[in-house]
Order: C-alpha cells, then sequence, then structure tokens
C-alpha cells in the first residue's frame, strides 16, 4: 500500500543570551534602559523574596509556599511582555511574574500568612488568583481571551503552568479550545524538569512539551527559560500575535526549580546534589547581570545599592505584613455570594459568638 | 400567553434574554446548529451567530472551565452539559474555582455563570442519563442550585439564574421537558431564587418536592385530599440556597413532613430538609418525618427505572403513614 506524507511538523529552540551572558546581536530584543534595569531588579527581588519567605516559613511565620528560585526570568520577562488591558493567569509559584506585574510584596507576604486579603487584585489590574489544581486555571485564560474576542477587545491572555500540567486533562482541553476558537492566549509553559519527585522524562514521551502545540493546530516554542531575553522575545511576539488574530501559542520555557517543591518537600529524597549544581552555572539572574554589565548599564556600585534597598523593601513589606491584624470571622462569611443567604446569617452569627480572640 | 413546554419555556427565556443583554452567550455540545439535543437552543444560532451560541469541542471541563473564564471578564455564559451525568468532568473546575473565585478574590472578581443540564430519570434513556446528584451542587458553598418543575418556572427560574451575580447550576427535569404544557406569558419575568412555591395550602401534613418528582407527588397528594385530607405542598424550586423558612413555618402548622425526591436517599436533600425540621421544630411534628426517595442503588437501566423512581402509590404510603402516626 503506498503511503504518502500529510504533515511535517517542527518545533524551534530560541537562546539570545547565553549561560555566560553572552549576547546574540541580531536576535537582540530592543528594549529600553528602564525596561532591562526594571527586568534585573524584579528578578533580584522576587529571588530575595523567596529566600526571606523560606527563612520566615521555617520560623513559622509563613505557611507551605512554592519557591520560585531559578525561574525569575521565565516569569519576569513573560510578565514584562504584557501591557496593562492583558491578563495573566498564574499557577502557584508565580511570586515573580506577580512582582512583573505590580503587585505589592506585602500581598504576596499576607497570602501566604493564610489570608485571601492577598489574593486581593487591585482595581485595575487584570492579574488573577493563585491556581492550585494542576492546570485548573488553564481554561479560565482561554475563555477569558474568547471573552476578548467577542467584546472586541485588543488584548490578550497569558497563562502559567509547569512540565507537570502538561499530563493533565484541562491543559489538552484548553489548548483544543483555544485552537479551534483562535483565542488570543499564551501558554507559558515553565517546564522546571520536576513535578514534586517525578522527572519531565516521566511526564511524557514526547520529546519537547512545545510539540504538544501541533496537534492542536498552533505554534509550539522552545526556549531557554533562563534566558531574559529569550522569553521577553517569545513572549512579546505570541502575544503580539494573539492581537493581531494570529491565535494562541505555546512557549515551552527550559529551567530549573532550584528549590523544593514547597516548604514541605525535600528534594534530596529524588534528585541529587550534582544536578542542581549545573543549573547554578545557567542561572538567569547572574547572565543578565553580565549583559548589563557589558552594556554599560550595571556596575558594582549599583549592584550593592540595589542589593540594600531589596533588603530594606523586604523588611519594610514583612513588617506592613505582620502588622495587619487577624481578620475577623465575618470575613470568612461575607464573599461567598453576593448576598448573605438566611443559613448563611444565622452560620455567622454562631461563628461570631465563638469568634477566637 | 401561549402554552408552551418546558422545552419551548427555557428556549424563549434564552432568546428573550439574549436579546436583552448582548454580554450572554450559550456554549456547550451541539448547541448550535443542532440546537441542542433536547432543542432547548433551538435558533439561537440563527439569531445571534456563532459568537454568542458556541458549538463546542467535547470537552465538559473546558466547557465551565472557559465558561468561568468568560465570566470573569464581564460575559455571562450559559453552558449546557448535554446530560448531567456527564458533568462530573467539569465539577472540578465548579468545586474548585467557579465557587470559590468571589471568596478567593474578596469580590475583585466574580464567577456570575449558569450551567444546565437536563437531569433525572424517567425517559428510558441510556445508563448515566438519568441520576439525581443535585446534592453534590448542593454540598459546594458558593454554588446555587435551582431545579425548576413546570414550564412557567423553568422560564422565570432560568431569567433569574441568568442575571444572578454568583453560579448557579440549573438542573432540568428531562421527564417534564415535553410531559406538559402551561400558559407562560410572553414577556420576560424572573422568579426569585431561593423561595420555595407553595403549591396548595394545607392543614394536616407538609409534603417538600422538587424536579419531575412534583408530579408523581401531586397526583398522590390529590389522591389522598380526595379522602379527606388536607396537605399543605411545596415546591422548593432552589435546591440551595433553600427556603428553610417556607418549610419550618409550614410544619409549624401541619405537625407532619414527607419530603421526596429521586435521588438517593443517603444524604440527599432530603436528610438536610428532615434535619433542619428537627433542629428548628421539633416539638411541632406530630410524627416521623418520612423520606420518600431513590434508591441507595446504581440508578437501573431503564427496564427497573420506575421501580426506582419514587411512584404515587409509594408517595401516597409514605403520607398516608405519617398521617396515621
Amino acid at each position: 500500500m503506498p503511503t504518502k506524507e500529510v504533515g511535517r511538523y517542527s518545533v524551534t529552540y530560541l537562546q539570545i543570551l547565553d549561560e555566560s551572558g553572552i549576547v546574540d546581536k541580531e536576535l537582540e530584543p530592543v528594549l529600553t534602559k528602564d525596561q532591562l534595569l526594571f527586568l534585573y531588579k524584579t528578578m533580584v527581588q522576587a529571588r530575595k523574596l523567596d529566600a526571606k519567605m523560606i527563612s520566615m516559613q521555617r520560623q513559622g511565620r509563613l505557611g507551605t509556599f512554592a519557591p520560585v528560585k531559578g525561574q525569575e526570568a521565565s516569569q519576569v520577562a513573560s510578565a514584562m511582555a504584557l501591557d496593562q488591558d492583558d491578563w495573566m493567569f498564574p499557577a502557584f509559584r508565580e511570586a515573580a511574574a506577580y512582582l512583573a506585574r505590580g503587585t505589592d510584596m506585602k500581598g504576596i507576604l499576607l497570602y501566604n500568612r493564610g489570608s485571601e486579603e492577598g489574593n486581593r487584585t487591585p482595581q485595575g489590574q487584570n492579574n488573577f488568583m493563585v491556581a492550585i489544581p494542576v492546570a485548573s486555571q488553564i481554561p479560565h485564560a482561554v475563555g477569558c481571551a474568547m471573552a476578548m474576542t467577542i467584546k472586541k477587545e485588543q488584548a490578550a491572555c497569558l497563562v502559567y503552568f509547569g512540565d507537570g500540567a502538561t499530563s493533565e486533562g484541562d491543559f489538552h482541553e484548553s489548548l483544543n479550545f483555544a485552537g479551534v476558537y483562535k483565542a488570543p492566549v499564551v501558554f507559558l509553559c515553565q517546564n522546571n524538569q520536576w513535578a514534586i519527585s517525578v522527572p519531565r522524562q516521566r511526564q511524557t514521551a514526547s520529546a519537547t512539551l512545545a510539540q504538544k502545540a501541533i496537534a492542536y493546530g498552533f505554534a509550539g516554542i522552545q526556549v531557554d527559560g533562563n534566558d531574559a531575553l529569550a522569553v521577553y522575545a517569545a513572549t512579546k511576539n505570541a502575544l503580539d500575535k494573539a492581537k493581531q488574530g494570529g491565535g494562541p501559542t505555546l512557549i515551552e520555557c527550559i529551567t530549573y526549580r532550584m528549590e523544593m517543591h514547597t516548604t514541605a518537600d525535600d528534594p534530596s529524597k529524588y534528585r541529587s546534589d550534582e544536578e542542581v549544581k549545573a543549573w547554578e552555572a545557567k542561572d538567569p539572574i547572574k547572565r543578565f547581570k553580565v549583559y548589563l554589565q557589558q552594556k554599560n548599564l550595571w556596575d558594582e556600585r549599583q549592584e550593592a545599592k540595589l542589593q540594600q534597598d531589596v533588603d530594606a523593601e523586604i523588611e519594610k513589606a514583612v513588617q506592613d505584613a505582620e502588622a495587619v491584624p487577624k481578620r475577623r470571622v465575618d470575613e470568612m462569611f461575607n464573599y461567598t455570594f453576593a448576598e448573605l443567604s438566611p443559613r448563611l446569617q444565622e452560620e455567622r452569627d454562631t461563628a461570631r459568638r465563638y469568634q477566637i480572640l | 400567553m401561549a402554552k408552551l413546554t418546558m422545552v419551548q419555556a427555557l428556549n424563549q427565556a434564552l432568546l428573550q434574554e439574549m436579546k436583552r443583554d448582548n454580554t450572554v452567550v450559550v456554549l456547550g455540545e451541539d448547541v448550535g446548529k443542532d440546537g441542542g439535543v433536547f432543542r432547548v437552543t433551538e435558533g439561537l444560532l440563527n439569531t445571534f451567530g456563532e459568537q454568542r451560541v458556541m458549538d463546542t469541542p467535547l470537552a465538559e471541563s473546558a466547557i465551565v472551565g472557559t465558561a468561568i473564564g468568560m465570566a470573569i471578564n464581564g460575559i455571562k455564559p450559559v453552558a449546557e452539559i448535554q446530560f448531567s451525568g456527564f458533568a462530573y468532568y467539569a465539577y472540578p473546575q465548579l468545586e474548585a474555582h467557579a465557587s470559590r473565585i468571589r471568596n478567593r478574590s474578596r469580590g475583585r472578581f466574580t464567577c456570575p455563570l449558569v450551567v444546565r443540564a437536563p437531569y433525572g430519570g424517567g425517559i428510558r434513556a441510556l445508563e448515566h442519563h438519568s441520576e439525581s446528584k443535585e446534592a453534590i451542587y448542593a454540598h459546594t458553598p458558593g454554588l446555587k442550585v435551582v431545579i425548576p418543575s413546570t414550564p412557567y418556572d423553568a422560564k422565570g427560574l432560568l431569567i433569574s439564574a441568568i442575571r444572578d451575580p454568583d453560579p448557579v447550576i440549573f438542573l432540568e427535569p428531562k421527564r417534564v421537558y415535553r410531559a406538559i404544557k402551561e400558559e407562560v406569558p410572553d414577556e420576560l419575568y424572573t422568579i426569585p431564587i431561593g423561595k420555595a412555591n407553595i403549591i396548595k395550602e394545607g392543614a394536616d401534613c407538609t409534603v417538600v418536592s422538587w424536579g419531575a418528582a412534583m408530579k408523581t407527588t401531586k397526583e398522590a397528594v390529590e389522591e389522598i385530599e380526595q379522602e379527606g385530607k388536607s396537605i399543605e405542598l411545596i415546591d422548593l424550586r432552589t435546591i440551595s440556597p433553600f427556603d428553610e423558612e417556607a418549610i419550618i413555618e409550614s410544619v409549624k402548622k401541619t405537625g407532619r413532613l414527607v419530603i421526596v425526591h429521586e435521588a438517593h436517599k443517603m444524604l440527599g436533600l432530603g436528610a438536610e430538609i428532615s434535619a433542619i425540621v428537627n433542629e428548628k421544630c421539633i416539638l411541632s411534628l406530630e410524627a416521623p418525618i418520612i423520606r420518600v426517595t431513590g434508591y441507595d442503588v446504581v440508578f437501573p437501566f431503564f427496564e427497573l427505572e420506575n421501580e426506582y423512581l419514587p411512584s404515587a402509590k409509594r408517595v401516597k404510603d409514605g403520607i398516608t403513614e405519617v398521617l396515621a402516626y
């Protein structure tokens, strides 16, 4: 039986700034000095806030959380590509993306102190809340993007998830919907190599995660997720395409989770120190600093001042967050529905009588 | 005013509300060209076009998940799940997100969507097409659950559900879809969510039901009344948050209560109603509360479905037992 080829597909890999900080001049995206410094500063903020939060968690001052160390470029550079009217849909490890979108550190800390107040996105910002069930936030970004099409808005959605999420049904259903409706959405997969203890190669037999987009009728691209310039360029390009009616894109950022899955996890059970060390050489912040220095935009004096400023900013945010008094029990009831049902009013009254002061 | 079936009344509600409010959209499997497998969305595609009447790929979780994404961005989606037996695939989206978005964001984002699904038995359907699982949704804080029992109620309640600021699960008893016709006003009207309908007042016993079981219950009540008893019949209309006050006030008057539902007895809504009556007016009770319900078995293939569903005879015997106590 003769056969004929009915399709041929390829996936490209993009790196602009290599591990040592050498930039590919032809691919270098056009960013202003302010944008470049914002990118660097936000990555440093995220790295330092992360470290502070781990120590606070160990002291019992924060709940369990998912550290971001190692993924700063994937998050900050992609979030920076968003316009004000665009929407961002995080998973649960996106503190750096939140910082890039203007969420204050106090809000992040409040969330991790067990208060929904930390999720209260300021009016005018289209940042959705932390989504914990893996991949479950992906359809929201697609639906929000479909609404943009219906409302004829010139905007797009960006949704974050990890390598593990690509095994979930919601990932596949969402990409399928996005392809069918040509929704203006960018799927940003942070392939950080580990879904708790399960390595990337046990998650799927696919050679890349990016290629999964091809099955749904749109492009997938792999980028060096520790290269802020490549992440920015790929995301900006995908967002522009989406806003021009070009439909969705899947971006697979190759990165690494340098810390534990969450503060409740012990990665020494499943991965070696050598592996972690090898990734330290590919650190996203280190190479970006070299890049800034080579462009004569950064020196050690500025570095020392930034470190000092960020430390002070974190200290202030911690003080502010810890000064917020515990909320009254009413807060537990007030947002169940627009109006409290008679039963909820009764239960609230009971809770008030037993409020632990 | 015209005499309409429940399917026609629901169709009219969607048509009129979509004309009134251009943010209302319909999405689901076969809701466009086919007009829905029960024809509830018939004609909407021609009137409103593909952007507002979306034939979706076959994926319940994404139907509800994308509806959530639309709802948070100013669109009012009415998602159809073809049969409630397939809605479990979408339940994680309802439980983890739709029900929690207002709370999680402190009211910054809300999720005003409607998920419609035909539910319940009695139409000789295949497996997974006959269950009554309203209690699952009622057990999920942040979701409202509405079940109409007549064409008139269906139209008014669906319009209320679409206008509601929170997510509403709207279960349509398919046994009633074409079984009865009644006068339905031509214009838009609403029926409040959370309020029961006292179908008839009575003095000797309160009977509470909803959905398709209302019809059987009415037959039983009529027979009992012919024997000289006076029954207060309540159609709950909203399963969550349900109208406790209407039931309590009624039981205080009659001293007796029978609850009829198609769902399994174990943790069905009857259990909750019974518990609330015990908590709030046990001293008014002259007899134990009786629940006439589906059995705690897998819903049978249709050869035996009428053995599973509460029959008028079973309901009548339940009421008789309570009256005789």
